[in-house]
């Protein structure tokens, strides 16, 4: 009887009891199956919902609703290329920036930290990724946009050269908010989530491989360019969109302190507005059944945005398997 | 032993769900900008009589829906539903409380009060086409102020609400440029300006912005004392906000002649009317399918109308002067239970 193969679940030799805890066995195997489809039902279910709530709005203009920037809710035109643009334009600056911040962290505390310290940072970074947003916004709006305004903003527009290109890019109302202060917020707020995820990722390369590096006579930092990093590049890029994700999808931070404006951002210190900051302004006042269908349409928008950033990131490390 | 103790829960259960029911209590949902009072209202309702009220705030988009999908008792909206989408709805609405919106600037060496504004030159400065303090049209109406070369940078709402459709609907009708090029809404097209989030996102930006000029709500204003405008009214006086100009205002205003209380309270005749005024709103079915729900509704702002007058004033919104309540009261009687016999009396 030892020989004999392991059963199958909720199989049992003929002329045997069933053995304890077989039901429960398929109890368990049912409850994993429906939890999973429960999942992809769900946001399946999201999808469609999303698509009949805004089709209103993609009937009415089209491609035309991806492709123009006139969101007025009087005449009821709405054009989402502002909000899109908006939301593309601030995680990837947010992300640009993140990233190396991120990655200094990380490799700081894994490689060079005294081990004294290295405790009380990391749960600093941990305790960083969760703050609500909304205190992020705050801050954003009462301390962060009155320092960037003076520090920032004002000099630089200050010493642009009248007529110059300069004096285009840094154009807009100085007073803190707009595109690049949203970005530099999103960008501190996604920061702890990539450099905690690299953290451990580079804490998971075997020390021989690190060691033997070294002992071959290599620099910190090619140790680092040639031997971690490569180590951890499936990893490191699940983080990255993880931030990414983020970024994209962030709301209140962003709401208090982009500026709002629906037009396409002409400048860096230039009013914006991004897909969610959108929906969160209007969606709670949206009275004409346009409007409420305009701004699901946009949910829709950002859903295969976020949807297409997994799946480019799923392709890369399809692709850097293959290497 | 289980039997009596499934029996004991059971029994409880029940008991609980027979005193919810008792309790009888009613709900409602929608503005933002009335939430604090009714739920004083409430609170105090609740204790002069043990009756339950679950008002939420969910914004005047949300109410009117929710109104109309029947899952409240009554909505509440800061903007007035006109009388054909009333009717369309099988709606009923009246007044509330009154308060108003209030301009206020940041600009160096002016005081409260200290600057005058008119709707036209308000509506210029929000089109973008006023772009300096000592434009020679602000500075005509503001004699003997030092008003600086400097650029004014507008504020405005950037989530829909009741505060931007008054504002915007004064704009439009002090302004024909205003009503064709922009209009009226809870959220339009801004011409020029950045967009804070609720009144605080707007008073922080003018506050940090040198030149800015922004609107907010009365009580907000107040509560934190900033630079307000005085604004000149339908007589050409310029006036303060205050709630004695609200009251003017509401006082004023034609509330008999309009049907379905539509009226927003801009530009009112009196000599200290304040221009920039206007009711909240709530929203009920003419038939209620279950006539003690809408008597329960309705005794509660009855009470609300008599005993609410000194709360609303604490929370410094302004109380509806008494012939208008009574025109309400009125208007009450067409509240019909499923018998057509008026639900409240």
């Amino acid at each position: 009887m030892s020989s004999a193969a392991i059963p199958a679940p909720g199989v049992h030799p003929p002329g045997r009891t069933s053995p304890r805890g077989a039901a429960f066995d398929r109890l368990f195997e049912g409850l994993c199956f429906a939890a999973a489809t429960a999942l992809l039902a769900s946001l399946g279910g999201v999808l469609i919902s999303l698509a009949i709530g805004g089709w209103p709005a993609f009937a009415k203009f089209g491609f035309g609703f991806l492709t123009t920037s006139t969101w007025d809710p009087v005449q009821q035109v709405y054009g989402a290329a502002g909000p899109i643009v908006g939301t593309l334009i601030t995680a990837a600056v947010a992300l640009l920036i993140a990233l190396p911040i991120a990655g200094g962290v990380a490799f700081f505390l894994v490689e060079l930290c005294p081990s004294i310290l290295r405790r009380p940072i990391g749960t600093a970074v941990e305790l960083l990724a969760g703050i609500p947003s909304i205190v992020y916004g705050m801050w954003g709006l009462f301390v962060f946009a009155p320092f960037f305004s003076r520090s920032v903003e004002l000099p630089l527009m200050d010493a642009a050269p009248a007529g110059s290109i300069w004096e285009k890019i840094v154009g807009g109302i100085p007073n803190g908010t707009g595109i690049l202060s949203a970005s530099i917020i999103l960008a501190i707020m996604i920061l702890p989530f990539i450099a905690a995820t690299l953290r451990e990722l580079l804490m998971s390369v075997p020390a021989q491989v690190r060691e033997s590096a070294y002992g071959l006579g290599a620099t910190m930092r090619e140790v680092v360019m040639s031997v971690t990093l490569p180590y951890v590049r499936r990893g490191a890029t699940g983080a990255v969109m993880l931030g990414l994700g983020r970024a994209l999808g962030e709301t209140m931070a962003v709401t208090f302190i982009i500026g709002n404006s629906h037009a396409f951002p002409k400048g860096i210190f230039d009013s914006g507005s991004t897909i969610a900051s959108t929906i969160a302004n209007e969606f709670t006042e949206a009275t004409s059944p346009l409007h409420t269908a305009s701004l699901i349409a946009l949910g829709l928008v950002l859903f295969l945005i976020t949807f297409t950033v997994l799946a480019l990131a799923r392709l890369m490390l399809r692709n850097q398997a293959r290497l | 032993m289980l039997r009596r103790l499934i029996a004991a829960v059971v029994g409880t259960s029940v008991a609980a769900a027979g005193a919810a029911a008792l309790a009888a209590s009613i709900s409602g949902a929608g503005a933002t900008f009335p939430a604090p009072v009714y739920a004083k209202w409430a609170e105090l309702y609740s204790g002069a009589t043990g009756a339950k009220l679950n008002y939420q705030p969910i914004g005047s988009g949300g109410g009117i829906k929710q109104i109309e999908a029947k899952t409240v008792d009554f909505g509440a909206s800061d903007k007035p539903l006109k009388p054909d989408a009333l009717a369309a709805a099988g709606l009923t609405q009246f007044p509330t409380v009154v308060g108003g919106v209030v301009p206020v600037v940041n600009l160096e060496g002016v005081q409260p009060g200290g600057i005058r504004m008119s709707g036209a030159v308000l509506a210029d400065i929000y089109r973008g086409v006023r772009t300096y303090w000592d434009d020679p049209v602000i500075k005509a109406f503001n004699p003997g102020v030092k008003l600086p070369h400097e650029r004014i940078t507008v504020v405005h709402r950037s989530d829909g609400s009741g505060t931007t459709f008054l504002f915007t609907s004064y704009l439009s009708l002090e302004a024909p440029h205003w009503a064709s090029g922009v209009g009226a809404n809870d959220s339009v097209s801004w011409p020029a300006g950045v967009g804070g989030k609720g009144n605080d996102g707007v008073a922080a930006m003018v506050k940090q912005t040198p030149g800015a000029i922004g609107y907010v709500e009365y009580a907000y204003a107040r509560q934190n004392h900033m630079t307000y405008a005085l604004m000149r009214n339908r007589e050409g006086r310029f006036v303060p906000p205050t709630a004695q100009n609200f009251a003017a205002a509401a006082a004023g205003a034609k509330w008999a002649s309009a049907p379905g209380f539509y009226l927003l309270l801009l530009d009112e005749p009196g000599a200290t009317s304040w221009p920039i005024t206007g009711a909240t709103f709530i929203l009920m079915h003419v038939k209620q399918t279950n006539a003690q729900n809408g008597h329960d509704v309705l005794a509660f702002f009855d009470w609300a109308y008599k005993n609410g007058n000194p709360a609303a004033e604490q929370l410094d919104y302004v109380p509806l002067p008494e012939p208008v309540k009574a025109l309400i009261r009125k208007s009450w009687l067409k509240i019909t239970g499923p018998d057509g016999k008026p639900v409240y009396r």
